[in-house]
């Protein structure tokens, strides 16, 4: 079962529907032993930082990833649910605490046009599993903030993250492969048959 | 490998009583099909977004609409705005929860632009797109703001206008010009050049598309993202000669 997380925030029906399309019929559901149990985690988000925690918070929402996470089972954060698995995000000046799962900042993108709006390419990570197969495409993005480094340093023990950057201003990061935890910057649920694809490759690693 | 979004094309679908249609200078409806139809094969030529806007939204006929939005979420999976007669946080909402990824405001804004700022403050800027009808008049930039579909004049300078809704908390700006509207004579380069001056999000160009220079042009004149219904509804263009034609001219396309 495919559990996507329903805390109020982020469009859970267009998660959903990309689901659809593969044939599974994911749960949308904030139900902790669901969510926990779930063969794959998927945690939306839209709007703003501190909203989406607010949000987060009310469901537990640090504890049910650390308990996935625990298990070796994969979440995927998007767009919003993204940034907020970060330490802080910082909007309009004012910082909030993340779910801290990876060191860094989410800070407004370094452009004068903003959002950053519409299908750019990415640099795939060399190894990644998500974009296996459509590492050429072009993903859609509406974001006005991003994480802008990466300061999770390898240890001995942990294989080292797979991080793949885009560009809007400046450079930022467009997704993360973690070992269970993965997440995208755009909107593989609105991104069209490359889209289709990520999420594909995405299930794969959950069932 | 330049990372800049690349140009969107935006295929709109004038929706009525869920039936598209498409009218010069919105007169002489004349029926093209079904839109969620419509969106399929838009969606298959390369379409980057789809645009539907409820052409007879101040008349009823919501439901219909949702159900629209509804069907085209379930099978086209690129961004999806809808606008025509969205008055209140609550239709966004609505609309939002129908499927729809961007919700466009013109009428109501005007009359209210608090209006902005309760939806972005609830739903984030990004669904927020303001949808400007806009023609040459003498207002201090010389564009004014029109309303019911060009044949009303509001008074309100368009550049003004443009200006207080970025401030207010708009994702976008759909700037349609009513001069060139179905004159298929080409978009207003003057008014989005001014447009593009002062906004501080991403620019959707409409209206006058009538050639394929048409959309060099625009782009050259700083839109991010070029609008068009009749030309695509009725084959005069096929998406993805447009695309291929704008890639030829060196534009970034998807």
């Amino acid at each position: 079962m495919i559990a996507i997380l329903d805390y109020g925030f982020g469009n859970v029906r267009s998660a959903q529907r990309a689901f659809a399309r593969h044939g599974i019929d994911a749960q949308i559901t904030s139900n902790r032993e669901e969510c926990i149990e779930a063969d794959g985690l998927v945690i939306p988000g839209v709007g703003a930082f501190a909203a989406c925690m607010d949000g987060l918070d009310r469901v537990e929402a640090a504890a049910i990833v650390d308990a996935r996470l625990l298990a070796n089972r994969p979440v995927l954060g998007i767009c919003v649910g993204m940034q907020v698995l970060f330490t802080e995000g910082v909007e309009h000046d004012i910082p909030r605490i993340g779910l801290g799962q990876w060191p860094g900042r989410v800070a407004q993108l370094p452009a004068g046009i903003l959002p950053h709006m519409g299908w750019s390419e990415i640099d795939s990570a060399p190894g990644s599993v998500l974009f296996q197969g459509v590492e050429a495409e072009r993903f859609y993005f509406v974001h006005s903030y991003a994480a802008q480094k990466w300061e999770l340093h390898p240890s001995e023990s942990l294989a080292p993250a797979l991080v793949s950057w885009s560009e809007y201003g400046g450079a930022f990061i467009a997704a993360v492969e973690n070992g269970p935890l993965s997440a995208t910057q755009f909107h593989p649920e609105k991104s069209g048959d490359a889209g289709a694809t990520l999420i594909e490759n995405w299930i794969n690693q959950c069932l | 490998m330049s990372k800049k979004p690349a140009i969107r094309i935006i295929p709109c679908l004038d929706v009525t009583e869920g039936r598209v249609v498409k009218g010069v200078n919105f007169t002489n409806l004349v029926d093209a099909g079904d839109p969620v139809e419509m969106a399929r094969v838009y969606n298959a030529e390369g379409a980057d977004e789809l645009t539907f806007l409820d052409i007879t939204a101040s008349s009823g006929a919501r439901e219909t609409m949702y159900e629209v939005v509804n069907r085209c979420a379930a099978e086209v999976f690129i961004p999806l705005t809808v606008g025509g007669g969205v008055r209140s946080v609550d239709d966004v909402d609505r609309l939002l929860r129908a499927g729809a990824d961007k919700v466009s405001v013109n009428t109501a804004a005007l009359a209210r632009p608090e209006l902005i700022n309760e939806i972005s403050e609830r739903f984030g800027s990004q669904v927020l797109v303001l949808s400007v009808d806009a023609r040459r008049a003498n207002t201090p930039s010389g564009f004014e703001v029109t309303t019911h579909g060009g044949r009303h004049s509001s008074g309100i300078d368009a550049l003004g206008w443009i200006e207080q809704g970025c401030s207010r908390g708009i994702g976008e700006v759909l700037l349609n010009s009513m001069d060139a509207d179905g004159t298929r004579s080409g978009y207003d380069i003057e008014m989005i050049t001014r447009a593009r001056g002062v906004a501080t999000v991403p620019l959707i160009a409409s209206g006058g598309a009538g050639a394929l220079e048409d959309f060099d042009l625009a782009i050259k004149a700083g839109a991010d993202a070029l609008l068009a219904a009749s030309i695509f509804h009725f084959g005069t263009f096929r998406i993805s000669a447009v695309k291929e034609y704008l890639r030829g001219r060196g534009h970034l396309i998807r």
